[in-house]
């Protein structure tokens, strides 16, 4: 068993708990740095990314989570994925600059423009449906030439992955299908045997 | 099937919200030091609780230059109130393009039968309750997160702490109940018997559950959190104490670290006056916000 944690500042961590958990793994909430020693991988979840931010900030935690990153995979949604960018486009907001992508917050609007809609995701070798919730949602303006892309809307990246870091845009913590949490644990344990 | 879906963008909304705090303010200055000081959301009013309570007189939706003014300065959701029933003002509110709802006890009721028919909306809707049957039936017209009433403008935590606690037990009641006894439990409730099963099923509420009316300090925050709820909102708290960029910021601290106490002492050092506050027996029962709706 793999033990992830979940970084529980704000946001819904909840949710991707129980996600976790339905894959017969162990949740760990991280409120402080000695949390995460005891965690295999981190999942940045969704919410606000200027609040967990200050919080990351103000109790000690932004360098933590670099350091982390340096040995232990990442999977950021939404906020998570704001935060973990190298760039936040036409903003001047901090990023941890983990996976070499430009980010564009709120980037369909308001929340009356929030939307499901399918999606293709490409996981296992093969292009696959899925159902994509996205919530005030960012969106990969730039890629680097080292990022994989892994799920697409229309010609929008919405997935991707460079080396441990994972990210996505939209949140598959609000419905019942748990690929994408799933290949989050195929690379925390391929990374442990590496 | 389509409300199914449009309720997962809600709800999803409200969930992103989650551990955080929700203040407030009345300028785009103010937004802008709650959103420094890591608010979650602003809710954007003319007049804060404490300010509509002595200014009296009928209080309704916000002038939309307010709300376009702190839309504009902030990248965190916003929100406004509209009148308990007052459809038209939630209308105009969606139209504005605000982030989420509030059908709010703070501003003059528009209808003493109905509450808006939350479905009708794309915007979700957060609503105020006492006990669990009122929180129900929000759930019913659609609600998509249910925050305590309080006593709104107070500066007083007691009656956020009796209707959180309502609210709670009448869901730890509901669990030990019989299926038997759900329709005869529905009935007492005032509150459609579908939505008690899933209550009694999830142990919680189907939606988030908030917290309002009458957070002043970081151990209000703290003592709402350790009660249930999963978000905060400071209304008055922050903008009629003595230092508000500095309370607000040792409130969203409070909040996300509900159970550190060493942190949350730390953080209410020297905060400066808190606002003044009022007993709940010394407000008129006719001035009482919380006895709004139904």
């Amino acid at each position: 068993m793999v033990a992830v944690g979940i970084l529980a500042l704000q946001g819904d961590f909840d949710r991707h708990a129980r996600a976790i958990q339905a894959l017969g793994q162990r949740s760990i909430l991280v409120r402080a740095q000695e949390h995460l020693s005891q965690c295999d991988g981190l999942i940045i979840p969704g919410g606000e990314s200027t609040t967990l931010i200050k919080l990351l900030k103000e109790h000690a935690m932004w360098d933590a989570l670099s350091a982390f990153a340096a040995t232990r995979p990442i999977y950021g949604t939404c906020a998570g994925c704001i935060l973990v960018a190298n760039s936040i486009v036409g903003m001047d907001q901090d990023s941890l600059k983990l996976i070499d992508i430009d980010v564009q917050r709120n980037a369909y609007g308001r929340q009356v423009d929030s939307f499901i809609d399918d999606i293709t995701i490409q996981l296992n070798g093969k292009a696959e449906k899925m159902e994509g919730v996205f919530i005030r949602a960012p969106k990969i303006r730039r890629l680097g030439v080292t990022v994989t892309p892994l799920g697409w809307h229309g010609s929008d990246v919405i997935l991707a992955e460079q080396d441990r870091v994972l990210v996505g845009t939209f949140h598959p913590e609000l419905t019942d299908d748990r690929r994408v949490h799933d290949y989050f644990l195929r690379k925390i344990k391929a990374n442990q045997t590496r | 099937m389509q409300d199914a879906k449009a309720m997962k963008l809600k709800v999803g909304l409200a969930e992103m919200l989650k551990g955080g705090v929700i203040m407030d303010v009345t300028t785009a200055e103010q937004a802008k030091i709650a959103e420094d000081a890591g608010a979650v959301a602003v809710m954007a009013l003319e007049r804060i609780p404490a300010d509509i309570r002595a200014f009296g007189g009928v209080a309704r939706m916000s002038d939309p230059t307010v709300i376009k003014a702190i839309q504009k300065v902030v990248s965190i959701p916003v929100m406004a109130k509209c009148r308990i029933g007052h459809f038209a003002e939630a209308q105009v509110l969606e139209a504005l393009g605000v982030d989420f709802i509030d059908e709010s006890e703070v501003l003059t009721p528009a209808d003493e039968e109905y509450h808006v028919n939350k479905w009708e909306f794309k915007v979700p809707f957060v609503c105020g309750c006492r006990n669990l049957g009122e929180a129900l039936r929000r759930i019913a017209e659609g609600a998509a997160m249910i925050r305590t009433k309080g006593e709104a403008g107070s500066g007083n935590i007691v009656e956020a702490v009796r209707h959180m606690r309502a609210v709670q037990s009448g869901i730890k009641r509901l669990t030990v109940l019989g299926d038997e006894e759900l329709v005869s439990e529905a009935k007492n409730l005032g509150a459609p018997v579908e939505i008690v099963r899933e209550v009694k099923k999830l142990g919680k509420l189907p939606v988030p559950n908030f917290s309002a009316g009458g957070v002043a300090t970081p151990a209000d925050a703290s003592l709402m959190m350790q009660l249930g709820a999963e978000t905060v909102f400071v209304g008055s708290g922050i903008f009629k104490s003595s230092d508000p960029a500095k309370r607000a910021k040792a409130i969203v601290s409070a909040t996300t670290h509900y159970m550190d106490f060493d942190l949350i002492a730390r953080v209410s050092e020297g905060l400066g006056d808190a606002m003044v506050g009022i007993e709940i027996d010394k407000i008129p029962a006719e001035e009482r916000m919380a006895e709004r709706g139904w």
